[in-house]
């Protein structure tokens, strides 16, 4: 690869062509403040903060030009400043300024901009928008007053989740991030997935807070209320309390939760394993009765919602296995509240996710209120904060039995790959007798969009794929109705890298996201618990175990296709009413 | 002929532009214009059925008709009103015209009067600068306006 020399506030460094000049800087050391700016999403120089002197007539935008041999790039001077300072002015001029009550107060991008570049008064008076908040939807609330229009969500909706429920509409000073038709986003096809929420610099978008709801369930002497939390959140709640990206807070998380009031804390991952072992018999049914193939996994309701949106022809290839927060919610206000004698009518269930879609989730006709709230991790941490909990000084303490005990399996489901392989060991073990061998499952672990493996199987060579990401979702369906690809089981999950990296969990900005792969650090907390794991199948979970031996007599019995199995709706490709 | 019949007629004639352009990438805009000649407008429904065939979400189909002002998602009327908000007629008050003629055919830019008779849009500069502010019914040129004339001049239709 050719080298450019190239020289940045007077530092001369050699970049390999093709580099931005905003890299290049950051290879100098040299920040260039950046906003609307999102590393492999949003490269579009659209909020002109970067704009530095690359000694042609009029100023560049840092984030897309590119470096030439020679370039002699000034990114600070007091012209440059003033330009940067009178842009962002601009850009506060007609922006709902009410922070301290902002959901994203000292969390937001362009608070800190304002901070860094020194704005202590704004020139201009704008008109204020006046726009009406949108928050008929379950799981995202948008409030167009903060936007800055930066279109870093449409760019996570339309490029990296080929959803495409929001774009820029009208023009000039009407110009606004919405849907067709100025519809509520819960009458469009939008997915829940909330990834427009993490990339959002400000508080223009943001889950549909809960957390009311489970204080007074929490303080209604009448409730029985159980939480549940899923594998994705202890990998990344830590990061709300200044723990470094990556760092599992299994045991703070837990102790802190013990605190708020709930009269039971159990684990998610408990009801993963139950899902493995009703969708890995699902799948030898299917592979051994000639049923409809490639099978592909429920968990993610962003990608169900995605499914019955944009391809319904691939309904009936759907797992009909509800997802594990769905089943955790079905087997505590049955088998549970049986055998401890608890009327079902009093259990409120409250699940903590790392994804906004599973608000909708849990909403859903099909499901009877299994699940009675479902929060975000950042709720979660919402909440410890309010309780007046220092998380870092709480106790390690452990989920309570008997649904605290799960297996590694249950653990990585947070992962891209992480339900394949935990389906995969413990299908192969009822087919084969013996554990699979972890080298062949490797290639559907990491954070890559589409792996694909063949594993052998009773003399089968099983074709599985673990895809994240719904627009390699939508990639490797139609490479699947071309008959350019052959799979017999395929695990979808709607955002990128997994669970981990869902649309609920603890806002990153942009500064660091440019840095680091957050879906990998989170995904190695997940691997190391369940390295940690004293049992790593799903069929050694013993709570599981006694489920079926004393109430659904066995995976896929017709008791379990009561409680743990639903059905799909086709929905209209576009508009979500009708 | 029956609505119903135009209706039909529209759809296939719809369609045939839709399987002319179906292959061709960044054939939306085109597309669209063709589309606006068959329906006289771009109402959601025609939007969906484009979308579909292009293969592109609703959302940028209707982020490009609402973009740009040539496309409408109204209907016009018999008669086309047009305010001009150039400068010169921006600065000689054209606003409070347009504003009269919100009230007195009860709809706003961009609609049309539920009889069909009106429609009402913004313009930028006809070109009549010297006769500022100005507005266009069809072909017919109305200069120096104030606010009090609209009344009398809608009468005339």
């Amino acid at each position: 690869m050719n080298l450019l020399n190239v020289t940045i506030d007077g530092i001369k460094i050699q970049v390999p062509e093709g580099t931005t000049v905003l890299d290049a800087a950051r290879l100098a050391n040299v920040d260039i403040p950046t906003l609307c700016y999102l590393k492999d999403v949003n490269e579009i120089g659209a909020c002109r903060m970067c704009l530095v002197d690359v000694g042609a007539k009029a100023l560049q935008t840092a984030c897309v030009y590119p470096c030439s041999e020679g370039l002699n790039v000034v990114t600070n001077s007091p012209k440059i400043r003033d330009i940067r300072k009178a842009t962002l002015e601009l850009i506060l001029s007609n922006h709902d300024r009410r922070c301290l009550t902002c959901i994203r107060n000292q969390n937001c991008e362009l608070q800190a901009l304002a901070d860094k570049l020194n704005v202590r008064e704004i020139s201009y008076d704008g008109v204020p928008k006046g726009l009406p908040l949108d928050n008929i939807s379950k799981s995202i609330v948008r409030d167009n007053n903060k936007c800055i229009l930066c279109r870093r969500c449409i760019a996570a909706c339309n490029k990296i989740q080929t959803v495409g429920a929001i774009n820029v509409m009208e023009r000039g000073y009407e110009t606004i991030v919405s849907t067709a038709d100025h519809r509520s986003i819960a009458d469009v096809n939008c997915v829940n997935c909330g990834q427009c929420i993490n990339v959002c610099p400000v508080g223009a978008l943001y889950e549909k807070d809960n957390t009311q709801v489970v204080w007074d369930a929490i303080k209604d002497p009448d409730k029985y209320v159980i939480i549940q939390t899923a594998p994705s959140v202890r990998a990344g709640i830590g990061e709300e309390f200044g723990y470094p990206i990556g760092t599992p807070v299994t045991g703070k998380m837990v102790g802190a939760i013990k605190k708020l009031g709930f009269d039971k804390v159990f684990d998610t991952d408990t009801a993963a394993d139950l899902t493995i072992m009703e969708e890995g018999t699902e799948f030898i049914n299917r592979l051994n009765n000639n049923g409809k193939l490639p099978l592909i996994t429920s968990c993610s309701p962003g990608w169900i919602k995605f499914c019955e949106h944009e391809f319904p022809d691939f309904i009936d290839n759907l797992s009909s296995c509800k997802s594990p927060q769905q089943m955790f919610g079905a087997l505590i206000k049955s088998y549970y509240a049986e055998k401890n004698n608890i009327d079902p009518s009093k259990i409120f269930v409250v699940s903590v996710m790392p994804c906004t879609a599973k608000k909708f989730e849990s909403d859903r006709d099909e499901m009877e209120k299994d699940v009675d709230i479902s929060i975000t991790s950042r709720e979660l941490a919402r909440m410890i904060r309010e309780a007046g909990i220092d998380f870092r000084s709480v106790e390690d303490a452990q989920f309570d039995n008997p649904l605290g005990e799960a297996t590694g399996a249950g653990v990585i489901f947070g992962a891209t790959g992480g339900v394949m392989e935990a389906a995969l060991r413990t299908v192969y073990y009822i087919l084969e007798g013996k554990r699979i061998n972890e080298l062949d499952v490797k290639p559907i672990r990491g954070t890559q969009g589409i792996k694909e493996a063949t594993i052998k199987i009773t003399g089968i060579d099983v074709n599985v794929c673990a895809v994240s990401g719904l627009g390699n979702a939508r990639k490797v369906l139609n490479m699947i109705k071309s008959g350019e690809k052959n799979y017999h089981f395929i695990e979808i999950m709607a955002c990128p890298g997994g669970c981990v990296n869902g649309g609920g969990q603890p806002i990153v900005p942009a500064k660091i996201r440019n840095r680091i792969d957050v879906r990998a650090e989170r995904a190695k907390a997940l691997y190391s618990e369940d390295m940690r794991a004293t049992y790593r199948n799903s069929d050694e979970n013993e709570f599981v175990q006694k489920f079926y031996k004393e109430y659904a007599e066995k995976p896929g019995s017709h008791k379990a296709h009561e409680l743990l199995h639903t059905h799909y709706v086709k929905r209209d490709r576009y508009i979500a009413t009708k | 002929m029956c609505q119903n019949c135009n209706l039909d007629e529209k759809e296939k004639k719809l369609q045939e532009v839709l399987n002319k352009h179906k292959d061709t990438k960044g054939a939306l805009i085109p597309v669209l214009h063709e589309a606006q000649e068959i329906y006289g407008y771009l109402p959601l429904s025609v939007q969906e059925i484009v979308a579909n065939a292009l293969g592109l979400p609703l959302s940028e189909v209707y982020g490009v008709v609402t973009f740009y002002t040539q496309f409408s998602l109204y209907p016009k009327g018999q008669y086309k009103i047009q305010v001009c908000l150039g400068t010169a007629c921006y600065v000689k008050g054209s606003s409070s015209i347009l504003d009269e003629l919100k009230k007195q055919l009860g709809i706003e830019v961009g609609q049309c009067t539920k009889d069909g008779k009106f429609s009402l849009d913004a313009c930028r500069c006809v070109g009549a600068c010297g006769l500022a502010p100005v507005m266009m019914i069809n072909e017919d040129v109305y200069g120096t306006l104030v606010a009090s004339d609209v009344a009398n001049i809608l009468k005339k239709y």
